[in-house]
């Protein structure tokens, strides 16, 4: 595994005939290897705007971003991608969504089945490997979505809201599957969320982004993942620490929404 | 009081012959209690469908029988039936019913086979690269509104009127659509799915046929299916001022005898290929791009 440097990263946006939008200013973050870290934040802090430039969809402004020593200059099958919906490949069953990764990289077709095999069972879906992904639940989705980026053994996991479009009770069952599957496969993961609960339950470190302009408010570390792959998830989610940390994060975001809110009254 | 409540909710479904023939309410649309204004609360009222047509073939049959309309107007049942006899053993002018037919699907299959092959490849293009869009665009901006039709006399200046002109005119008439429809499949990708693919570690060709290709294949399809549907009017249109052979000279040519059962005849195959054509290609799109609206 490859540690990642967001190295003081700026992303500015010229609207035509605007103000810039000052998407990120001076962002630095570093992920050791095996680390996996969530990031929160109000809605237009920045937050999808640096998982995109981590993935190389985008060029900052100013900075840079690198996986050990090696700059990031655009899209890479060593920074897979996980979205919230609809980047699955309808015209392909499940089991070639899954081997779209190392079937693009030309490996050979065995070794292609044992790795689609292999990880269809780990996420608990060997019996749809060859059901379109359009006629599966939001949730079996989702799994696929996470089978087919693990297929291609990427050096870090970029994850975009991967269980927003979930409900609540098949979104608490996949956040198991996450822990379980950082745990087995010891990858770096950064998780973008909205969801305070989420962020804390998922996140051995906690960072908390503010908006306009988008940057890093607060960093946390959190001990609720590793107890997470020990207890049930409700226990985790109970427990007075995680209940206090919610809390005060979840007032920090509110009073950061309460000055949007009054900035735009303002003006 | 009580007993009429239980009458009303016990009262008997309607017979499964009135629900068929979309008379009466069937078990869905009964329960609904709002149905003006909700389309799937329509029944289907098959039963007046079999009433209009049954009414147009009387009409027909008493308006010929009784002369209301003379037979150079409208031919009776029975001139259309000793007309389609002899079509059908004889042919029109030394060449069969079916040829006629042939030639003219034969002229709409060409014409689109060759305007896809030309027109999916230009609007991949010109949702992909800008110098594809900037040279094109006004081209096809000008030409699309064009009506084919209004091409033949040029065509036939350049070309005459031999198979090559018309196949031609249809190609034309089929490649701006097909351009139109593939340039839309391809804004039409959702931007995830190509980042997903170039995270996967796809090359660009990759992206172009594992994902942009496929996924606007449906697009590409509702491209075809108007396409064929313009080049049939079309090369009814085009028979009608220059051919021997097709449908569309068989009842010009028909006309100028006087036989107007022939042309009826005519008017009615045009129509029931059009149809089948139709009916085929969503067959086909059924078949072949299952996922269609379903991402």
């Amino acid at each position: 595994m490859k540690a990642l440097n967001v190295d003081d990263v700026s992303m500015v946006f010229t609207v035509p005939g605007g103000a810039d939008v000052h998407a990120l200013e001076n962002v630095n973050l570093k992920l050791e290897p095996g680390e996996l870290v969530s990031v929160l934040g109000p809605s237009g802090c920045g937050k999808t705007t640096l998982l995109n430039i981590v993935a190389g969809f985008l060029s900052p402004t100013r900075g840079q971003v690198f996986l050990d020593d090696d700059p990031v200059t655009g899209p890479s099958a060593e920074r897979g991608m996980v979205f919230q919906q609809g980047a699955l490949f309808e015209w392909m069953s499940v089991e070639k969504n899954v081997a779209f990764g190392p079937s693009v990289a030309g490996k050979p077709r065995a070794e292609i089945k044992k790795t689609v095999d292999h990880l269809l069972s780990v996420v608990g879906l060997e019996d749809f490997a060859t059901k379109p992904v359009y006629q599966l639940s939001g949730g079996m989705q989702q799994r696929v979505a996470l089978a087919r980026c693990l297929a291609n053994d990427p050096e870090v996991i970029l994850m975009d809201e991967p269980l927003g479009a979930l409900d609540a009770l098949t979104r608490e069952k996949m956040q198991g599957l996450v822990l379980k599957l950082w745990k087995e496969t010891g990858k770096t993961i950064i998780l973008i969320t909205h969801s305070v609960e989420e962020a804390l339950f998922l996140g051995e470190r906690l960072i908390v982004m503010a908006p306009r302009p988008g940057r890093i408010e607060k960093e946390y570390r959190l001990p609720f993942a590793e107890m997470g792959l020990k207890k049930s998830p409700r226990d985790v989610k109970a427990a007075p620490a995680f209940i206090k940390n919610r809390e005060e994060i979840l007032s920090m975001i509110w009073e950061m929404e309460e000055e949007i809110m009054g900035r735009q009254e303002a003006s | 009081m009580a007993d009429q409540k239980q009458a009303a909710s016990d009262k008997k479904p309607a017979s499964n012959l009135a629900i068929w023939l979309g008379l009466a309410d069937n078990s869905f649309t009964r329960q609904k209690t709002v149905k003006f204004g909700d389309a799937s609360a329509v029944n289907s009222g098959r039963g007046y469908g079999i009433i209009t047509v049954a009414a147009l073939l009387l009409l027909w049959w008493v308006a010929t029988a009784f002369g209301w309309i003379k037979p150079i107007y409208w031919p009776s049942f029975g001139s259309v039936a000793t007309r389609l006899d002899t079509l059908w053993t004889d042919g029109f002018r030394n060449v069969a019913l079916w040829d006629h037919v042939a030639i003219s699907v034969y002229r709409v299959l060409s014409g689109v086979f060759y305007g896809a092959l030309v027109g999916i490849p230009l609007g991949l293009a010109m949702g992909l690269s800008s110098v594809a869009r900037g040279v094109f665009d006004p081209v096809v901006e000008f030409i699309r509104p064009i009506p084919p039709l209004a091409l033949i006399p040029l065509i036939i200046l350049w070309f005459g009127i031999d198979e090559f002109a018309k196949i031609f005119l249809l190609f034309l008439a089929s490649l701006f659509i097909m351009t139109i429809a593939a340039r839309a499949g391809v804004s039409s990708v959702n931007i995830s799915k190509v980042h997903a693919a170039y995270s996967l570690g796809a090359s660009k060709w990759q992206v172009l046929t594992r994902v942009i290709l496929p996924n606007a294949l449906p697009e590409i399809f509702t491209g075809l299916r108007v396409s064929m549907g313009v080049c049939w009017g079309t090369v009814v249109a085009a028979e009608l001022v220059a051919a021997d052979r097709g449908v569309g000279s068989m009842i010009m040519i028909a006309k100028n005898f006087l036989q107007t059962d022939t042309v009826v005849i005519g008017i009615i195959i045009i129509g029931i290929i059009g149809f089948t054509i139709e009916i085929l290609m969503r067959q086909l799109e059924k078949w072949l791009v299952p996922w269609r609206g379903k991402s």
